[in-house]
């Protein structure tokens, strides 16, 4: 599915890496290591197409991706570092937004079992009133309706969430995996996820 | 289909949010109120005087005005995340920022459009020259929301960033002020303002058909 040859890529007069390369084919999990700094965001952004390497290129079915835009961004779910939430809309609205937005039909009623499942309160109030992890549960809530997504690309999926939610998210990326669906997330903490066995690229 | 669905999505989006947050809304609108309200208490209230400034300087405020809005277009959903995704987004990212435009002006020049005869009132302008202004601020504000959004754009995330952007915009929106208030000049001199106010029309169909493919360009380029 997802291939990279040979990234390079400089930031701040510091070379991050150089002839990186991986592939990544249905049902494998890649979990990105490294420090704090060593580039680990960066690669997920250029495996999206957010940024653009200084040399090599990513293949999606062998064809490159600034070739193929938004072609490529419906097939794949990025969640970024930042929750990406509207402060000021609702859970619901937000995921209903970004459902939208994505190109994944979600009707009323599957956005409110999503939120649901992650333990949302059922409580139309502003997101700005919610805590950092009720935050990132309403980001990661998309997860749920994203089943037909083959790319899952996660940053720091388990950040500020409390032990049952960071339990449930990585059921759901093993289930993700184990349906035949590709993802790779980024993380410090060496967390298992399910039965699926992560590879993992150490960034230094 | 998924792309009139994407651009009612943003198109609802942004409207709810300027609606759970009507002092922003407020600001921009107060903003023109009170610079055009200045004039005539600086200038002083010689009738003759004010009816003849009376175009240019409600123009002029409206410019002001959607300068003080476009600072924020991008910045917020910059700053929370959620410009990634529309970044990431299933519809081509030039449709997504047209339909960020639109929402723009409906919240920032729309009422501008709608209070300007008030404005007028104070000039003392003659109640013929209502409909002539209001025509022109409806024809020039969208393109001022289409130039200035490329503006924003391109300035997203630097520092400084609103006066750079002031610096870059403030020059492009010459012809449309020229225009429109030479098109109310024209009126109130007797004359038909058709010609300016084609002119106008002519830059709004231009900018709507070019401006969404720079603004998204210009995205790009900033969030790398």
């Amino acid at each position: 599915m997802l291939e990279a040859s040979d990234l390079e890529l400089e930031r701040g007069g510091r070379r991050l890496f150089r002839s990186l390369s991986l592939a990544l084919a249905g049902g494998e999990l890649l979990r990105v290591a490294g420090a704090n700094g060593s580039g680990k965001t960066t690669l997920l952004k250029i495996l999206c197409g957010l940024l653009s390497p200084q040399a090599g290129e990513v293949r999606w079915e062998g064809t490159p991706i600034r070739l193929l835009r938004e072609e490529f961004s419906k097939q794949l779910l990025y969640l970024g570092h930042a929750p990406a939430v509207k402060d000021e809309l609702t859970a619901a609205e937000n995921l209903s937004i970004a459902c939208t937005l994505a190109g994944v039909t979600a009707s009323e009623q599957s956005v409110r079992e999503a939120l649901d499942a992650y333990g949302l309160p059922r409580m139309d109030v502003p997101v700005r009133s919610l805590s950092q992890g009720q935050r990132r549960r309403a980001a990661l809530a998309r997860l749920l309706l994203s089943a037909a997504v083959p790319l899952w690309l996660l940053d720091e999926p388990f950040t500020a969430l409390d032990a049952k939610a960071a339990r449930f998210t990585s059921e759901l990326i093993a289930q993700h995996v184990a349906r035949g669906g590709a993802a790779v997330y980024t993380t410090h903490q060496d967390a298992a996820i399910g039965a699926a066995v992560a590879r993992v690229i150490e960034l230094e | 289909m998924r792309m009139i669905g994407a651009i009612r999505c943003v198109l609802t989006r942004d409207l709810l949010l300027a609606l759970r947050r009507p002092s922003d809304v407020a600001t921009a609108l107060l903003f023109f109120v009170i610079v055009a309200s200045l004039f005539p208490l600086g200038v002083g209230a010689e009738p003759n005087q004010l009816r003849a400034i009376a175009p240019g300087v409600i123009w002029v405020s409206a410019l002001l005005s959607s300068m003080l809005s476009l600072a924020r277009l991008f910045a917020a959903d910059h700053a929370d995340g959620t410009l990634e995704q529309l970044l990431l987004g299933a519809a081509p990212l030039g449709v997504v920022a047209a339909a960020k435009v639109t929402a723009h002006w409906l919240v920032a020049g729309l009422p501008l459009v709608a209070i300007a005869p008030v404005i007028a009132l104070q000039y003392d302008l003659p109640a013929t020259l209502y409909g002539t202004l209001a025509l022109s601020l409806l024809l020039g504000t969208p393109v001022l929301s289409l130039i200035g959004a490329i503006g924003a754009a391109l300035t997203l995330g630097l520092r400084g960033g609103g006066v750079l952007l002031a610096l870059l915009v403030l020059p492009l929106y010459v012809p449309v002020l020229i225009f429109g208030a030479g098109s109310v000049d024209m009126a109130s001199a007797g004359l038909s303002p058709a010609g300016q106010l084609q002119l106008l029309g002519a830059l709004l169909v231009v900018s709507a058909a070019f401006a969404p493919w720079a603004i998204a360009t210009a995205l790009r380029i900033s969030t790398e």
